[in-house]
């Protein structure tokens, strides 16, 4: 795992916090100009689920209320869905910006004193509890913390409160994984 | 001028797609330039040795915020055509904590986890797989869980009505918070950040 080619450049540095933090503005901002609406990651992850269910069983898919929102009226493809087109950006987007900086290489990423197989472990369940977590909030960080926090949205709020709030609480327990 | 430009039907949907796609690559774009596509960086805040996600995070908030609010007072933009999404307070409470633990174990939030993906991180791509598990394991145990879900229902409601507070003020309280937050993080990161030598040492 520690061998990988594409290291022959030297990755650089990274952008000074605050202006891209601007940049994400200005990208949120130019969303809501255009759209009218802000980011989002795991609506699309939905998207995908309910359409998959609906081809595998669609009556199991059309009798459960959480995919059938999902599935829309049957007029419109499902998957021409706004989110997904985004999320699809994010991938090229995030690949531009790593290739030019020599940022692009198979790893995992990890504190020194964890396995790889415990480190998969816990990417594989932290990603289960954050897509469940997401559908009962609403919405991600990027939906909810980041879009619903610029428009001063009430429950936007209180949710990233408490994703900060659970994340430290529960660091403690984790620190093996990163420290 | 009327903005948003799609509520005002400037474009339609299909249209809309497309924009989608390019403000997907301004998103992917910067998340990976600030470093969110590596989880060591982003599990770094909840240890206080680097709290580039606290910063980024509320420089695009107070960004996005001060433009949307002035663009409405200036009349230029209907708020009231901004999507805002409805609260269910304790639900969403309770999705926050769980997404934050989440957040520690597995490094990453759904958006950052496909910035590495893009990037080749391994360990990405496995949190991204878990993200569609816990959702299809949501879709499955919703017809149980369906009333708790959809409890203490609040509407499309923001700190400004809630409060009744004027929405100027509380931009204003919100750009001082995150200058505060801002100064405070610094400080943290002089007190707890890691040494210097030890992050170059990484040459293999």
């Amino acid at each position: 795992m520690s061998t990988h080619k594409s290291i022959l450049i030297k990755p650089k540095p990274y952008m000074n916090p605050y202006l891209a933090g601007i940049g994400l503005g200005l990208v949120l901002l130019a969303s809501y100009i255009i759209m009218g609406r802000g980011l989002g990651a795991s609506g699309a992850v939905s998207t995908v689920i309910a359409v998959g269910v609906n081809t595998v069983s669609p009556a199991h898919a059309q009798g459960n209320a959480f995919y059938s929102e999902y599935l829309g009226n049957g007029s419109v493809n499902p998957l021409k869905d706004w989110l997904i087109f985004e999320v699809l950006g994010v991938l090229v987007g995030g690949f531009v910006s790593g290739i030019f900086a020599g940022r692009v290489n198979k790893s995992i990423e990890k504190g020194p004193r964890i396995s790889n197989p415990k480190r998969l472990f816990f990417a594989l369940l932290g990603g289960a509890l954050m897509g469940f977590g997401a559908k009962l909030a609403r919405g991600c960080t990027s939906g909810q913390a980041l879009t619903g926090g610029s428009i001063l949205n009430l429950g936007s709020w209180a949710f990233m409160l408490c994703v900060f709030g659970g994340a430290y609480m529960f660091a403690y327990f984790m620190r093996k994984e990163w420290l | 001028m009327n903005l948003p430009f799609y509520k005002f039907g400037f474009f339609g949907a299909e249209t809309g797609l497309v924009f989608a796609f390019l403000i997907g690559i301004g998103f992917g774009f910067f998340l990976e330039r600030a470093g969110f596509g590596t989880a060591k960086k982003l599990a770094a805040q909840f240890y206080f040795t680097d709290l580039t996600v606290f910063k980024v995070m509320f420089t695009a908030i107070v960004t996005a915020m001060l433009g949307v609010y002035f663009l409405s007072s200036f009349g230029f933009m209907d708020f009231s055509l901004i999507n805002v999404v409805d609260t269910y307070i304790v639900p969403q409470i309770v999705g926050g904590l769980i997404l934050g633990i989440g957040f520690v174990i597995g490094g990453y939030c759904p958006g950052t986890s496909v910035v590495a993906c893009a990037t080749g991180k391994i360990d990405g791509v496995v949190f991204f797989g878990g993200v569609f598990l816990g959702t299809f394991i949501y879709g499955e145990v919703y017809p149980i869980i369906q009333s708790f879900a959809n409890m203490t229902y609040m509407g499309k409601v923001t700190l400004p009505v809630f409060f009744n507070i004027p929405y100027g003020v509380l931009v204003f309280a919100v750009v001082l918070m995150a200058l505060g937050g801002f100064a405070g993080a610094e400080w943290c990161e002089k007190k707890f950040g890691y040494k210097k030598p030890v992050e170059v040492s990484n040459e293999n």
